[in-house]
């Protein structure tokens, strides 16, 4: 395709995406790099119904002075970045060498916000990306093997854990896994345990948080993997089959090559949403157990006050740590990229 | 006290007040009012009283949300402001002041103030900067008929509450009889701060943001709430207030520390048990480790005028919202137990009297200091280590200063 | 697959062990949603059983309320009293109108893609995903005062385009790997015989595409569908979509009864997708056009 051509087809959604998507990367970028002024605070008495107090507040005009000279604050360079909330460079130093061995480096490190969080989210997406993805290849084939007239019905109820909008879906399963639910009842049936609580125990929250995220994204692998079933070339399949390939061959040499490009699509995608796991950890309440940088963000942006550059700082990370994720997979497009251009 | 004060002239008021009922009356004649504001059923009666004002020339309208703290400083920044008021606390006031978008209300309440009780006006470094229109505070919500049963007195300190709940687990009544909402996050960081205050601690040394949580209250505040947590159901770092009124609800707590403002509404829901229906009873807060000052902290909620509007429609916004908490809507039976009204004209309902009871016994209101609301997070980040048995209450403390340090830093606080 | 030759047809164990799966992926997946269903005729005290879980499949609290084990207070109340059709009609605007341009401009850009040979077209490709990569909360909160300035913020328009723009680079993806796998054969002959790029698109590309576009339609459906962060943040109160209104009859207190509101109108919300998961059943069973080949 010629250059320009490309450029007429490609100009829409690129419109879209810088305006809403690189610009606000820019401003993300630039705040992470500047905090507010330093607070000019005065002595006051603050009244009310409860009767008066002396307390400390802002000074606005002294600040606001501040302000005017320079809007976007005070420019830190990379020091948020390097603090206590994000990559702590201070504080693991200091654990190193206050130490005596690994494990208490370890113990350390745990207890600075950003490596426990990134010790959950790694587990977290290491352990569901390829278990969704075996989940959904699996209901992918199933689900086509069977009867027309059932296949709609399924597709439907596969869709089930996607759907249900997750605010009210993980209340229902936060209320179910509750040592009084009814899976919480089942669980410490089969168990033979009956003080098994999951909401108590880190590594059983930990369980229960990844198997919802295989459970809710599943039928996004599922969906994307049906589909491709579908364009499986039936010629190739009946040759494999004159030769004499058993089912699993079938599957192994011509099915699976077949759906590699979307098995990379979804891995990279999940990769990525799992990275960024948010909903499941609001959901069942679990930020007693496991954090992750987007637990971080909400809790910056939605505070009393907010941490608009600490915020941005992790936003910042969690992009940096998504292409690293990404990056051996990224390496292996570039390659059948090259391959194919040629 | 204030609100005996309003009891008083309770009476008085409503009498005067039936004049003002009804139609436009005070209403705006005309302008643009526009309001955010969280959305328990208290504020949607103001905001509707609001609305009420809407005409042919006053444009009126609401935006009630649990975001609305993530929406109003923007919405109140661009000028002009796309809200002309903004509902909010004494712990949310601070965000809209560290941005200075709202406006002194002094000239609006001289002109127009009539009515609204001295006690109602937020008064910061001696300007107006707030109405209020109703109070709150977490107090003692108990089970008489259990607390008899094992022949105890109402608790009125934290250690009673722990003698208790030992009697009522020997007793077989119960497993866990203490409820709490101890939800890691801020839930977590507000039952702290009820502790802490509660055994004479203060967040901050005098007169600067450096943070003095990692002190003796602070270890004996972490150690009272392990104690509790004890008796608690093992789940309780999952518990917010709704997750513990619901154990309350199912007859399974008895000893709870609950806000005054869901007090009213716990045991009118669909289906609770006879029993609890009847053993439903409201105390004032507890002391706690020989302290004078009650362990809980009081909260006022109120409405402010956005600062980048012109006056005109600054001036409809304060009659609107005058106009919203005026003391007929006193009138109505299910607005008076919405919540423990600020507003001229309010009779207490026999639910308000634990809120009373935290403002007679000089409980501290919750600091209305620009460097709380970073406190807050980090207390409810941090804590839960703690509350787990992974770290002792010393490195715990230690974290949340060291957490919240870094976050003043950034802020310019220190 | 299933239409396979009698030579295919598979023997018993295995089309016993297929029928085993699927019926246990069946009640993993749906278990919850029926539990839902049947629990929105109960009161919340049912619904929320701490007591006795047995309760919420008895519904003791409900019979005891209402004298009925059933109740459709739920549905009445989100219905009636808080007129949630209203949401349901925004909420169909905003899907109507993200599905229709993302895919729009996302067939547009994703066939570019596909088409053109250049190494920026990797680069693009990645330049997307990793935009994909900032938090939506991030970008939500930087938009804020940019739409409060401009009198952009509230309006169901502006939620559309920031839903479009949000989500192109996963449209963009996902088409540009379908695309791959339509032949360029195709377009090429097509140009061969004197027909512009666009015009091989219309004429050639466009009758193929559909199975991709209508799985890659209903992803971008799902998601201005269940989308919280955007339509929570940008749309005020009379706007509001489903899923924000649905977050908004919890609230932060969950009011007594508003609960059951939310799970009505949970129930309710996923009926429409009952019927437009049937209706496309064919076109994504349906299968590329002939001789559709690798990717």
């Amino acid at each position: 395709m010629k250059h320009r051509t490309f450029f007429w087809f490609f100009l829409p959604t690129a419109a879209a995406m810088l305006l809403f998507i690189a610009f606000p990367i820019v401003s993300v970028v630039t705040q992470s790099l500047f905090t507010p002024h330093e607070a000019v605070l005065i002595e006051v008495e603050n009244c009310g119904p409860f009767g008066c107090t002396t307390e400390t507040s802002i000074d606005q005009e002294a600040t606001a002075s501040l302000r005017e000279s320079s809007p976007l604050g005070r420019f830190v360079g990379l020091s948020i970045y390097f603090d206590r909330g994000h990559l702590a460079f201070a504080e693991v130093g200091e654990a190193w060498r206050n130490s005596s061995g690994l494990s208490s480096f370890f113990s350390n490190l745990m207890n600075l916000p950003f490596y426990s969080a990134l010790a959950f989210t790694l587990t977290y997406t290491f352990v569901c990306t390829p278990a969704l993805i075996a989940l959904g290849f699996a209901i992918a084939v199933a689900v086509n093997s069977l009867h027309q007239r059932l296949k709609g019905l399924m597709i439907f109820f596969s869709l089930l854990p996607m759907i249900v909008t997750p605010l009210i879906g993980s209340l229902i399963l936060f209320w179910m896994v509750d040592s009084r639910g009814v899976l919480g009842n089942f669980l410490s049936w089969i168990t033979a345990d009956p003080d098994l609580s999951v909401k108590a125990s880190t590594p059983l929250m930990w369980i229960c948080l990844i198997v919802y995220g295989i459970w809710s994204s599943a039928p996004f692998a599922f969906v994307v993997f049906y589909a491709g079933l579908q364009t499986v070339p039936q010629d190739t399949l009946e040759s494999a089959q004159i030769d004499g390939a058993t089912r699993w061959q079938q599957i192994r040499f011509v099915i699976i090559p077949h759906l590699a490009p979307l098995v990379t699509f979804v891995a990279l995608i999940q990769l990525m949403d799992n990275f960024r796991v948010l909903e499941p950890i609001l959901g069942f309440q679990a930020q007693a157990h496991a954090q992750s940088l987007s637990t971080f963000i909400l809790s910056d942006l939605s505070g009393e006050t907010r941490q608009l550059s600490s915020a941005a700082t992790t936003s910042v990370l969690t992009i940096l740590g998504v292409a690293i994720l990404l990056s051996p997979v990224l390496v292996r497009t570039w390659r059948d990229f090259n391959e194919k251009s040629h | 006290m204030f609100l005996k004060k309003i009891a008083l002239a309770g009476a008085v008021a409503m009498l005067g007040s039936t004049a003002l009922a009804g139609g436009h009356a005070g209403c705006p004649t005309e302008g643009r009012v526009s309001i955010v504001g969280n959305e328990f059923p208290a504020i949607q009666t103001v905001g509707a009283g609001a609305m009420g004002c809407a005409g042919d020339a006053v444009e009126v309208s609401t935006n009630l949300t649990a975001d609305h703290q993530t929406i109003n400083v923007p919405g109140m920044q661009g000028n002009p402001a796309e809200y002309t008021s903004a509902i909010i606390a004494n712990s949310s006031i601070v965000a809209l002041m560290n941005e200075d978008v709202i406006r002194p209300l002094d000239d609006l309440v001289a002109k127009h103030g009539d009515g609204i009780q001295p006690n109602q006006l937020i008064t910061i470094n001696g300007q107006v900067m707030a109405v209020a229109f109703m109070a709150n505070a977490q107090h003692l919500v108990y089970r008489a008929d259990v607390l008899e049963a094992v022949g105890k007195d109402v608790p009125t300190t934290y250690e009673e509450m722990l003698e208790a709940a030992e009697a009522i687990r020997a007793a077989g009544i119960m497993e866990n009889p203490v409820g709490g909402a101890y939800a890691a996050g801020w839930n977590l960081a507000q039952e702290f701060n009820n502790m802490f205050l509660g055994m004479g601690g203060s967040h901050f040394k005098a007169g600067s943001a450096e943070p003095s949580i990692n002190t003796e209250a602070g270890v004996k505040a972490l150690e009272m709430m392990k104690a509790l947590s004890e008796y608690m159901n093992p789940d309780f770092l999952t518990h917010d207030s709704n997750a513990t009124n619901a154990e309350y609800r199912a007859g399974n707590t008895a000893l709870m520390n609950m806000w005054g403002s869901r007090a009213a509404t716990l045991v009118t829901a669909e289906g609770v048990p006879q029993e609890v229906i009847d053993g439903f009873a409201i105390a004032g807060p507890m002391t706690v480790g020989g302290g004078d000052t009650p362990a809980t902290t009081l909260w006022w909620d109120g409405w402010t005028i956005a600062k980048n509007i012109s006056d005109a429609d600054a001036e409809a916004t304060f009659l609107a919202m005058k106009k919203a908490i005026d003391p007929a809507i006193m009138a109505d039976e299910e607005t008076r137990t919405q919540a423990v009204w600020l507003i001229d004209g309010y009779e207490p309902t026999p639910a308000a009297t634990g809120v009373f009871a935290a403002a007679q016994a000089g409980s501290i209101p919750y600091p209305m200091l620009p460097f709380m609301g970073l406190m807050h997070t980090a207390l409810g980040n941090e804590l839960a280590d703690f509350m787990q048995g992974n770290e002792s209450a010393e490195q715990a403390l230690a974290d949340v200063e060291a957490a919240y340090i870094a976050a003043a830093k950034e802020q310019g606080f220190l | 697959m299933s239409t396979a030759s009698a030579a295919q047809r598979r023997p018993l164990p295995l089309q016993i062990g297929l029928w085993i799966f699927v019926a246990i992926w069946f009640v993993l997946a749906a278990f919850p949603f029926f539990w839902t269903l049947w629990g929105s005729f109960k009161v919340e005290l049912d619904f929320f059983s701490i007591a006795d879980w047995t309760n919420a499949l008895t519904g003791a609290n409900t019979q005891n309320t209402y004298g009925s084990p059933f109740t459709l207070r739920g549905y009445e109340g989100a219905f009636v009293e808080n007129e949630f059709w209203r949401n349901s009609i925004n909420t169909f605007l905003v899907c109507l109108f993200v599905v229709t341009t993302s895919l729009t401009i996302g067939t547009l850009g994703g066939y570019a893609l596909s088409r053109s040979g250049y190494k920026y077209v990797f680069w693009l490709l990645i330049i997307a995903l990793m935009f994909r990569a900032l938090p939506q909360i991030t970008l939500v909160s930087g938009y804020l005062p940019v739409f409060f300035d401009w009198n952009l913020w509230g309006f169901l328009p502006t939620a559309i385009i920031v839903l479009v723009a949000i989500n192109q680079p996963f449209t963009l993806w996902m088409l540009h790997s379908f695309f791959e796998s339509i032949p360029k054969d195709l377009d090429e002959a097509a140009k061969v015989d004197g027909c512009t790029q666009f015009q091989a698109f219309r004429h050639v590309i466009i009758p193929v595409m559909w199975p991709g576009v209508i799985t890659t339609g209903l992803f971008s459906f799902l998601l201005a569908y269940n989308d919280f962060v955007v339509t929570a943040l940008i749309l005020n109160e009379g706007n509001r979509t489903m899923v924000p209104q649905i977050a908004a009859f919890l609230g932060t207190t969950y009011t007594e009864g508003n609960v059951m509101f939310a799970v009505a109108a949970v129930v309710s919300a996923t009926a429409p997708l009952f019927v437009l998961v049937m209706f496309f059943q064919r076109q994504i069973v349906s299968g590329l056009t002939a001789g559709a080949v690798k990717g």
